[in-house]
């Protein structure tokens, strides 16, 4: 399969599509479901209805978006409030769509599907995409994006529903446990998605920064912490690749 | 206007929607938006991919370190020091995201039942 086959062919996308669809029986969609666990133990703690917390995984997608809209709520932030917080963390799905999209558009694909598609981008579709496109056709990235977005999407539904109607409350212990699977995973995918040398760099700095910016702007430490660590990054990746090239 | 100043069904929906959807969806809609204007081998995209991974490792130390919920109960060195050995696992194991999440979670509980 070549990188310049552009031919949108009908069975091909459906076999990509199934082959998206698969990755559901993977260690990291796994890990998103015992995440999605913790995060619908902090729902309905927060008294969110089962439809509510559906409702936000259908629409918002993005699991530290929710989180920050929880954490808003509970905090009685007015609508702009909670509108500024979930913004300032969902900054970072601009680049990561930003880097995406190129690899996933072929010359004929409509720029609809490309809007369409990009409402499914978080972590764990973005690492699994980032890592297999170079596998999968041209013309077939986006049906193989959107097998993986579909399988992602409606496995957590269910664990949503499963986890308000049949799960008995938590011990404590185990809550936390299920909560601390979400930064684990994202350590860990995050460091192998890293294309560059730079991206080492962006992931450590960002890490270290991030407490520092925020005992300075509580607000908006996660977007100055991605800028001041992502220049950093960039630049000491150029010095590094130009004194020993 | 909070999300429970109004007392109508629809309400929370609306409120969820407004400043959860449409706050996050408008950066993956601009993504797109710029990504129609850079071609793939940009070096821009270089710099474009530091800033989303420092932007994602600054999502992952709040969590870390400023939790929600029944993790917030854990002493914070716990939690730091379960994340890094956890992440030398999943290098050291050949990057099996398995292992440094068990490794990760095997330490934080026993760090909570021995406290």
């Amino acid at each position: 399969m070549q990188d310049t086959n552009d031919q949108y062919d009908r069975t091909a996308a459906w076999h990509w599509y199934r082959r998206g669809l698969a990755r559901l029986f993977s260690v990291p969609a796994l890990i998103l479901m015992g995440a999605f666990t913790g995060f619908s133990g902090l729902a309905r703690d927060a008294g969110f209805s089962v439809w509510q917390t559906e409702f936000m995984v259908l629409t918002i997608w993005a699991l530290p978006s929710k989180v920050v809209l929880i954490g808003a709520i509970l905090a009685k932030s007015t609508l702009v409030g909670a509108f500024i917080a979930v913004s300032l963390s969902a900054v970072r799905l601009m680049p990561m769509t930003v880097a995406l999209v190129p690899e996933m558009r072929a010359k004929t694909t409509r720029k609809f599907v490309l809007y369409a598609l990009s409402h499914f981008i978080a972590v764990t579709g973005w690492v699994m995409s980032m890592e297999t496109f170079k596998d999968v056709p041209r013309a077939c990235r986006t049906a193989y994006f959107a097998g993986i977005a579909s399988a992602l999407m409606a496995s957590n539904m269910c664990v949503v529903f499963i986890m308000f109607k049949v799960a008995e409350d938590l011990p404590p212990v185990a809550s936390a446990a299920l909560i601390f699977v979400t930064p684990l995973y994202f350590l860990c995918s995050l460091w192998g998605s890293a294309r560059e040398r730079a991206g080492h760099y962006a992931m450590v700095l960002g890490l270290a920064l991030a407490p520092v910016f925020h005992s300075l702007f509580p607000q908006g430490d996660i977007l100055a912490t991605g800028l001041a660590g992502g220049i950093l990054a960039y630049l000491l990746a150029r010095r590094h690749t130009a004194v020993t090239p | 206007m909070t999300f429970q100043s109004i007392d109508a069904v629809w309400w929370p929906y609306l409120f969820i929607f407004l400043a959860g959807s449409v706050a996050t969806d408008m950066w993956r809609f601009l993504g797109v938006y710029f990504a129609g204007h850079v071609d793939e081998r940009a070096e821009i995209l270089v710099f474009v991919r530091t800033v989303a991974t420092a932007l994602v490792a600054a999502v992952i130390a709040k969590l870390l370190l400023y939790p929600d919920g029944a993790l917030a109960a854990s002493p914070v060195w716990l939690r730091i020091g379960a994340a890094a050995t956890g992440l030398l696992s999943y290098v050291v194991s050949g990057r099996r995201i398995i292992v440094g999440v068990a490794v990760a979670e095997i330490i934080l509980l026993t760090g909570i039942v021995a406290a």
